[in-house]
C-alpha cells in the first residue's frame, strides 16, 4: 500500500511522516510518534478514550485518518501540564476523578476543550460536554466535580489583576 | 459522607487508616504516562489477529488460509490442528476445571469463536489478512435457550463422554427443613425472575504481549490480569514451560471487574505465537471482539419461593435456578462452589430454613460466569433476595421499610449462623437502614408518592437492604485449581526509613498503591507517602491469588498489617536494645516505642530501621524485612441499605432516577475517598444491568449487542448524583476490621432500582420486572392500562 506525506504540529512541535492513507489519526499518535497517552476503547467512535484536542476543538482520534490532520495542530494529554499540573490534571487527582486511569486522558482533553468554550459551566453543561466518554469506573460524580474545580480555579486566574495591570493601577 | 465514625489513629504526616489520602498512582495516570499492556512496544513485535466465527454452531469443514499467507507481512497461521501438534495446546482447563477450546478442529459452539489466528509484522496486515481466510462451515442447530438445552436435543459438547448437555446440579440447606416451614406457613409467594447475560466492559480491552526468548528458553509475558500468579501458573501447566521460566507482568490495568480473571484463548494463541515464531507478539483485542467473545456475567434463570407467617415474619425460602454457563463452565469461582457464593441469598433477613438449588446447562454461547464486580454470584443472590421480600411485604400491605426493620437480623445475633451455612461475621441492619431513611427522608417521599398517586403520576421509591460476602478465602474450603485463596504482602524497610511493600493482589484501579501504605503506614508508623507499593509481577510480588471478588483488603491488606506486626515486632526487640530497657517496658506509640513512664526515652521506627542495618544486637539478624501469607479464618460480610426514588414518564415509559441514597457499611475505612469512589462506580455498575445492558441474542446466536452502539454503558447523562452515607461495623476477626467494599453496591444497587420501578407501577398490578427495565417494557405496561399521555 502507497503512503503519503503528512505534516502537522503535534504539541507544538512541527511533525512530518510517511503514512499510509488508511493509517487512523489515534494509531499514529500511538505508534508512530509514541505517545501512548491516549487510548482505544472502543471501535464505534463510542468511548471517547482517543479524545485529544485539534485546532482546538476535541475529537475523537479513532475517527479521523492521519491524512486528514495534513496542516493541522494537535495537544495530546502529554502536553497539558506546563509550569506544572493543569487545573483539568489538579482537579482529578484532587476530586478522585479518576481510578483506573484508562478513560482519563481522554475525559481531560474533552474538558479542556469544553472550558476554553465556557469557563463558568453548569454541572448540566458539565455533564453534557462529556457525555461522549464513557468511564466504568467513577459514575461520573467525581469526574464532574474535577471539572468544577478546574473551572473555578481558571476562572478565578483569569480575573486576577496581573501585576502589570496592578502597577498601572497604582500608577 | 460524614467522616466522623471513621477511625483516625495517625497524624496527617503519617496518614495511616482513616485518612483521605490523594492517591499516590494518579501523577502517572493524569499526565498520559500509565502502561497499559497495548502500551508495551518491544523490538521486532508481531501483531496477531483473530479469525472469528460467524455461526453459534456450525462443523468446521476446512481452512484455507493459503491467501492469508501469501500476503506480504503475514508470518503464521495458527490453526486447531497446529495447536494439537503443538502438544494437544487446542484445549485449555477453564479454572472451573471444565475444558473450553483454543482453537476449533471438528466444530464451533458460539458466535465469535475463536477459529485460527493471524501473525503478521503490522496490526493493520493483520487484519486484512483474516479477511482473505476461508473457512468452510456446516451449520448446526444453534442450542440459546438453556431449559430446551436440559432436553438433550442437539449437544453442545459432544467432545464429552457424557452425550448431556447438563453440566452439574449443586445445592445448600435444608430441603426437608425448608419444606416443613413451607408447609406450616400461612402466606407463600412465587417469583420467577432472570438475570439477563451482562458483559463487564472495562474500557480497556484485553490483551497480551509475549515475548519468548529462545537463547534462554524465557518466556515475558505482559497481560490484562487481575490474577498474574494464578495465571503464571495455568501457563506454566499448560505449556510445559517450567514456571520459574515465565515472567508475567500486570501492568496498568484499565478495569477489570472481573472479565481479567480468566484465561481467554487469544492469551493462549499469543503465547504460541511467540514460541513459533520467536518474536514478541502483541494481541489486543477490538471491542467488538470483547463484546462478543468473552468477560461475560449472570444468566441465571431464578424461581424462587418465600414463606412468611401471620405476623409478617419471613419463615423459609426456597429457590431453584438454571445457570446458562454457554459452551463451557469457564466461571471463576472456587472450586467448591460450582454456583458461587449463591446461597447467601437468605441476606438480611432472620428466617428458620432454606434450600437453593442450581442446575448448569451449556448452550451455544461464549463462556459466561464471570463475576461483573461481584463476589461470585452474589449478584444475583441480593437480587433475588431483595425482590422477593419487596413482594411479600406490599402483598402482605406492609411498607417495605417496616417490614425489612421487622425482619432484619439483629445486632446482637452477631456473629449469625444463617440456614445455608454462613457465619456472618457482624453487622447492624437496622442502623443502616434507619440512617438511609432519615437521609432521603423517607416519611415525606412516601407522602408525597400518596398525593402523585392520586394525581396519577407515577413515582416510585425502592429499598434494598443487602449483605455481601466477600474476601475468600479460608484455604479450608476456598481454591481455585486447588490453589489455596490465601493472599499475601511483603514489606522491606529500607535504612533511611522508607520502605517496599509488595502484595500478591493486582489493582485496576482500586487504589492499592495508596491503601496498602496506609495499611503499613498505620502499623508502623512510616509516613505513607514513603512507602512505596508494588504489585503485578511474579518475578518480584510474593505469591497472592489476585484481586477480585472484592478479596484484596480482606487478604492481602490482612497480610500487610500481619507483616508489619512482625516488623513491629522485631522493632521491639531493636529499641529494647538502643534504649537499654526491657521490651515489657516499651509501648508502642504511632511512630516509635517509648519507655512506659519516660516520655524522653523513645525511638523512633526510622531510628530503628538505621539500627537494624547499623547497630542491630548480636545473635540478630539484620535488616527490616517481613513476609506474610494471610489465611482468612473466615469470609467478611459488607452490608448496606439503598434507597432509590423514581419518576417515570408517562408518554415514554422513561424512568429517571431521581434521587439515590447508598448507605454502605464496609468496617473499619483505610481511605475514605477512595472508598466514595468505589462506591460511586459500583453503583453506576448497579444502574447498568438495571436500566440499560443486557447481552442479546437472536434465535441463531448472533449477538445483537456487539458493540457500544447497542450495548448501552451509562453515561454522564444517565447517572444520577449519588449520596453516599455509611456506618461504621468492622469485622471481628479481621487484622484491621476492614471488609472490603468495591463490589457492595453493583450488588445491592439493582434490586433498589428494580424495587422503586415496580413500587410506582404495582397498583397498575404489576408484581415483577425483568432487568434491564427498558423504557419499551414500562411503556407497554402503560399502553395495557390505558395510561397515555
Amino acid at each position: 500500500m502507497g503512503t503519503r506525506t503528512v505534516n502537522l504540529t503535534v504539541n507544538g512541535q512541527a511533525v512530518t511522516r510517511e503514512v499510509e492513507p488508511r493509517l487512523l489519526l489515534v494509531h499514529f499518535i500511538r505508534e508512530d510518534l509514541s505517545l501512548t497517552g491516549t487510548h482505544i476503547g472502543c471501535d464505534t467512535t463510542s468511548c471517547g478514550a482517543c479524545t485529544i484536542i485539534m485546532d482546538g476543538k476535541a475529537v475523537k482520534s479513532c475517527t479521523i485518518f492521519a491524512v486528514q490532520a495534513e496542516g493541522r495542530s494537535i495537544e495530546t494529554i502529554e502536553d497539558v501540564a506546563k509550569d506544572g499540573l493543569h487545573p483539568l490534571q489538579e482537579g482529578f487527582w484532587e476530586k478522585h476523578g479518576l481510578q483506573c486511569g484508562f478513560c482519563t486522558p481522554g475525559m481531560i482533553m474533552c474538558s479542556k476543550a469544553f472550558l476554553q468554550e465556557n469557563d463558568q459551566p453548569t454541572e448540566a453543561e458539565i455533564r453534557w460536554a462529556i457525555s461522549g466518554n464513557l468511564c466504568r469506573c467513577t459514575g461520573y460524580v467525581k469526574i464532574v466535580e474535577a471539572i468544577q474545580y478546574a473551572a473555578e480555579k481558571m476562572h478565578e486566574k483569569a480575573n486576577q489583576p496581573t501585576q502589570v495591570q496592578e502597577q498601572e493601577v497604582v500608577a | 459522607m460524614s467522616d466522623t465514625e471513621v477511625r483516625i489513629t495517625t497524624p496527617p504526616d503519617v496518614c495511616g487508616m482513616g485518612h483521605r489520602m490523594k492517591r499516590k498512582e494518579d501523577p502517572r495516570f493524569i499526565q498520559g504516562a500509565g502502561k497499559f499492556v497495548d502500551d508495551i512496544k518491544l523490538p521486532g513485535m508481531l501483531y496477531l489477529d483473530i479469525v472469528r466465527s460467524p455461526h453459534a454452531h456450525a462443523k468446521i469443514l476446512n481452512i484455507d488460509a493459503s491467501e492469508a499467507l501469501a500476503l506480504p507481512g503475514v508470518l503464521a497461521v495458527i490453526t486447531g490442528k497446529d495447536l494439537q501438534a503443538a502438544g494437544n495446546l487446542h484445549w485449555m482447563p477453564t479454572l472451573m476445571s471444565d475444558t473450553q477450546m483454543v482453537l476449533p478442529i471438528e466444530k464451533v459452539v458460539y458466535y465469535a469463536q475463536e477459529v485460527c489466528a493471524i501473525v503478521a509484522t503490522t496490526r493493520y496486515i493483520a487484519a486484512d489478512a483474516i479477511e482473505l481466510v476461508k473457512v468452510d462451515y456446516e451449520p448446526l442447530p444453534p442450542v440459546m435457550d438453556p431449559f430446551e438445552a436440559l432436553k438433550d436435543k442437539v449437544i453442545v459438547r459432544d467432545d464429552k463422554e457424557k452425550k448431556t448437555n447438563h453440566v452439574w446440579h449443586w445445592e445448600a440447606g435444608n430441603k426437608d427443613a425448608t419444606d416443613e416451614v413451607f408447609a406450616r406457613s400461612s402466606k407463600t409467594i412465587q417469583q420467577k425472575m432472570y438475570i439477563p447475560r451482562i458483559h463487564v466492559s472495562s474500557i480497556e480491552t484485553c490483551g497480551m504481549v509475549a515475548s519468548w526468548d529462545k537463547i534462554n528458553e524465557h518466556m515475558t509475558i505482559y497481560m490484562t490480569s487481575q490474577a498474574p500468579h494464578a495465571h503464571r501458573t495455568v501457563i506454566s501447566l499448560v505449556s510445559g514451560i517450567p514456571e520459574n521460566k515465565i515472567r508475567v507482568i500486570s501492568p496498568d490495568i484499565g478495569g477489570g471487574f472481573g472479565g481479567k480473571v480468566p484465561v481467554y484463548p487469544g492469551y493462549v494463541c499469543t503465547i504460541v505465537a511467540s514460541l513459533v515464531t520467536g518474536k514478541p507478539v502483541k494481541w489486543i483485542e477490538d471491542r467488538s471482539e470483547n463484546l462478543q467473545a468473552d468477560s461475560f456475567a449472570r444468566d441465571y434463570h431464578i424461581d424462587a419461593q418465600m414463606s412468611a407467617d401471620e405476623n409478617g415474619n419471613i419463615t423459609g425460602l426456597r429457590v431453584k435456578t438454571l445457570a446458562d454457563d454457554g459452551a463451557a463452565d469457564a466461571a471463576a469461582n472456587p472450586s467448591k462452589f460450582p454456583a458461587g457464593l449463591y446461597s447467601i441469598g437468605t441476606g438480611s433477613y432472620n428466617m428458620e430454613a432454606a434450600h437453593f438449588e442450581v442446575d448448569a446447562a451449556y448452550t451455544t454461547k461464549p463462556p459466561g460466569g464471570v463475576a461483573y464486580r461481584c463476589s461470585f454470584r452474589v449478584t444475583e443472590a441480593v437480587h433475588m433476595i431483595e425482590r422477593m421480600t419487596d413482594i411479600m411485604a406490599h402483598d402482605l400491605g406492609e411498607d417495605p421499610a417496616a417490614f425489612r426493620l421487622k425482619n432484619f437480623i439483629r445486632k446482637e445475633q452477631f456473629p449469625y449462623h444463617s440456614p445455608t451455612g454462613w457465619e456472618y461475621d457482624s453487622g447492624d441492619y437496622h442502623r443502616a437502614l434507619l440512617l438511609a431513611m432519615e437521609m432521603i427522608g423517607y416519611e415525606d417521599l412516601r407522602k408525597e408518592q400518596a398525593e402523585k398517586r392520586a394525581r396519577g403520576e407515577l413515582m416510585g421509591i425502592g429499598i434494598s437492604s443487602f449483605t455481601e460476602v466477600v474476601g475468600a478465602g479460608p484455604s479450608k474450603d476456598f481454591d481455585i485449581l486447588g490453589i489455596k485463596m490465601f493472599d499475601s504482602c511483603e514489606i522491606r524497610v529500607h535504612p533511611t526509613g522508607s520502605a517496599l511493600v509488595r502484595i500478591g493482589v493486582q489493582t485496576q484501579g482500586q487504589g492499592h498503591e495508596t491503601t496498602f501504605a496506609q495499611i503499613v503506614a498505620e502499623e508502623l508508623g512510616l509516613p505513607a507517602s514513603s512507602i512505596k507499593v508494588e504489585h503485578g509481577d511474579t518475578d518480584t510480588a510474593p505469591y497472592g491469588l489476585g484481586t477480585y471478588a472484592s478479596r484484596s483488603t480482606p487478604t492481602a491488606g490482612a497480610a500487610a498489617a500481619m507483616a508489619a506486626r512482625k516488623i513491629r515486632e522485631k522493632a521491639k526487640k531493636i529499641a529494647a536494645y538502643l534504649l537499654e530497657a526491657n521490651e515489657e517496658d516499651l509501648e508502642w506509640d504511632v511512630n516509635k516505642f517509648v519507655v512506659k513512664g519516660s516520655p524522653n526515652r523513645s525511638k523512633t521506627i526510622q531510628e530503628i530501621a538505621f539500627a537494624a542495618y547499623t547497630n542491630h544486637p548480636q545473635g540478630m539478624e539484620a535488616g527490616m524485612e517481613a513476609v506474610n501469607y494471610y489465611d482468612p479464618p473466615n469470609l467478611t460480610f459488607p452490608f448496606g441499605s439503598y434507597i432509590c426514588v423514581v419518576d417515570i414518564d408517562k408518554g415514554t415509559g422513561e424512568i429517571k432516577v431521581r434521587r439515590f441514597v447508598a448507605v454502605d457499611d464496609c468496617g473499619n475505612i483505610i481511605n475514605p475517598l477512595i472508598v466514595e469512589g468505589q462506591i460511586h462506580g459500583g453503583l453506576t455498575m448497579g444502574l447498568a444491568p438495571a436500566l440499560f445492558e443486557e447481552i442479546v441474542y437472536d434465535e441463531n446466536g448472533q449477538n445483537l449487542s456487539g458493540t457500544f452502539m447497542d450495548y448501552l454503558l451509562p453515561t454522564s447523562m444517565e447517572t444520577p448524583k449519588w449520596e453516599v452515607g455509611k456506618t461504621v461495623t468492622p469485622s471481628p476477626h479481621h487484622p484491621i476490621g476492614a471488609k472490603g467494599v468495591g463490589e457492595s453496591p453493583t450488588v445491592g444497587a439493582p434490586p433498589a432500582i428494580a424495587n422503586a420501578v415496580v413500587d410506582a407501577l404495582w397498583h397498575l398490578g404489576v408484581r415483577h420486572l425483568e432487568i434491564p427495565i427498558t423504557p419499551q417494557k414500562v411503556w407497554k405496561i402503560l399502553r395495557e392500562n390505558g395510561i397515555d399521555e
